[in-house]
């Protein structure tokens, strides 16, 4: 039997700590948590670095090194500091040893590197090992040449390396999220259907069960089956509960891909322990015939600036939509005169805050509101460029008329000066998987014994 | 006419990695579950949402009473006329739908 202790669906994110305390309780072989995911953008890839704060993060991994000292047990982190790029591991590494320095901890940390150097790809992307994903973008030399970042997800196999280095820290980058709770139980010869189909219940800490921000679970994992205990107070896990957690962030309620196989729920039978724990049996580990594991990269595609404008006037409110299809037809044609651009070198978009700027022309509400914020964003090859066509938009936002013949009017701006740089734009390029011929191929593992 | 919203227990999108988008309604009875798969036709989502029908997977759950939809994502997460990072808001769509 082996108990997985997970504090929450990402550090970060916060962990009750009452019920991490009742989680050491239950004596776990091993705490893990994730540390990252695609979900808040490419800008995290292609720049390398972590969406969280330092000093959270900091204060949420002294809790863990602190918990894993106590409970003498490894603890482990996947896709380290948003990303899981090598840049992202490195900034972990060092929060880590500051933690360890302070607390006088000695420790062995082991370091799982996910970063791929873009010519290997390129090379096996050249041998045919490179396959894409269902809605996968195309890919040429060129496109992987250019991205800023790319990192292969690691599956069970690498962190079981790492964890058979007897490390009491594993670091990991680019991780799938459910790899850090499927390797022990797997390395136990344990259910395999049950290790990955429990690693995917836990992955995001609580969201599993109800009061999903409490954040700590434990999932006991044995020959048949898994169970799964939330551990604050005031949360319960049924099989609803539990059952419906297959459902999140998961195109398929079924079937979940891994490194080196899938994970088919569909015979799983969810049995209530009782009001707060739930047992599930029966899930199937299918192995797959090649091992392959799923790339991510993200690659600089232009700079942006942008700007907030609101109408309050009750005629520009109604013909706003009018409004804004002027300013952006004469501004980009001025632009492009100006600034000697073709229209491929840059867009200008005006969002209607308030109208439709969650779904454009898909929008179906039509009511007319009271004031409606305009949000221009300029899109260019350069920085310096989207700061001009930032600057050649300004005047319309603040005076356009709606009639050549009217009073010129002004509109607010609520900052000085009115754009805003974002900087780069990063797109996400790969949604592939990389054959490998041996899982450790692509990944990288340093021991380090710190104090 | 009555809107999904109202009848469902919850209907809510979320991003299945940056290319792909995920709706969980969940109807919450079995009344609303057998109502809503016999109403809610997979060519009215893919109107809604501006997407190809022939691109979208549809699981009718019973043991849930949960409609799940995936497809392509309208635009690739956090490219440059993407609205919706998270993909949080398409949900709305679903759940102002209206059904006899």
């Amino acid at each position: 039997m082996v108990k997985v202790l997970i504090p929450s669906g990402a550090l970060g994110l916060n962990y009750d700590k009452d019920a991490l305390e009742r989680g050491l309780a239950q004596r776990p072989d091993i705490i893990a948590i994730d540390g990252g995911s695609t979900d808040s953008g490419p800008a995290y890839l292609g720049r390398g670095v972590s969406k969280y704060s330092r000093a959270s993060t900091k204060i949420e991994w002294q809790g863990l090194m602190e918990a894993r000292a106590k409970a003498g047990v490894p603890l482990v982190i996947g896709t380290a500091g948003t990303c899981g790029t090598d840049s992202a591991v490195d900034w972990l590494l060092e929060i880590t040893r500051e933690i360890a320095c302070e607390l006088g901890q000695t420790v062995k940390i082991a370091v799982l590197r996910s970063s791929q150097k873009n010519s290997d790809i390129i090379k096996s992307h050249q041998q045919g090992r490179i396959h894409p994903l269902p809605n996968a973008p195309e890919i040429s030399p060129e496109i992987l040449a250019d991205c800023s970042n790319i990192v292969a997800l690691a599956g069970a196999e690498q962190i079981t390396a790492a964890l058979e280095t007897g490390a009491d820290i594993i670091i990991a980058g680019r991780t799938t999220d459910t790899a850090i709770i499927a390797a022990l139980p797997l390395m136990h010869g344990l259910d395999a259907g049950a290790a990955w189909h429990g690693a995917k219940i836990g992955e995001c800490g609580a969201l599993c069960a109800t009061n999903p921000q409490s954040g700590v679970v434990v999932i006991e994992f044995d020959n048949t089956g898994f169970s799964v205990s939330p551990m604050a107070e005031n949360a319960r896990a049924t099989p609803h509960t539990v059952s419906a957690h297959m459902l999140y962030e998961n195109s398929d309620p079924h079937i979940l891909f891994e490194p080196g196989g899938h994970l088919d729920v569909t015979d799983a039978e969810y049995t209530a322990l009782d009001a707060r724990r739930v047992r599930v049996t029966r899930s199937k580990w299918v192995p797959s015939q090649h091992y392959t594991v799923k790339l991510e990269g993200a690659r600089l595609v232009g700079f942006q600036v942008v700007t907030l404008v609101l109408l309050r006037d009750e005629r520009y409110v109604q013909n706003a939509a009018i409004w804004a299809a002027d300013i952006q037809q004469k501004c980009s044609a001025k632009v492009a005169d100006r600034l000697k651009l073709q229209p491929d070198d840059f867009s200008i978009e005006l969002r209607l805050i308030g109208q439709n700027a969650s779904f454009g022309a898909l929008e179906h509400q039509s009511s007319v509101p009271f004031e409606i914020g305009v949000l221009g964003i300029v899109t260019a090859r350069t920085n310096a460029l989207a700061k001009e066509i930032g600057k050649i938009l300004n005047p319309y936002l603040l005076h356009h008329p709606l009639t050549p013949d009217e009073e010129q009017p002004t509109f607010a701006f609520p900052f000085s000066p009115p754009e805003m740089e974002r900087g780069a734009l990063y797109a996400f390029c790969l949604n592939h998987v990389l054959e490998l011929a041996d899982p450790m191929d692509a990944f990288s593992l340093e021991v380090i014994n710190h104090g | 006419m009555v809107k999904l919203g109202r009848i469902c227990e919850k209907i809510r999108s979320k991003n299945a990695g940056p290319f792909w988008l995920t709706i969980d309604i969940f109807c919450g009875s079995e009344d609303v579950f057998a109502r809503v798969t016999a109403r809610l036709g997979t060519d009215d989502i893919a109107h809604l949402l501006g997407a190809d029908p022939t691109l979208m997977k549809r699981f009718d759950i019973a043991s849930l009473n949960v409609i799940k939809i995936s497809l392509p994502r309208p635009e690739i997460q956090g490219s440059v006329r993407d609205r919706d990072m998270h993909g949080a808001s398409w949900a709305a769509l679903i759940q102002e739908f209206k059904i006899a």
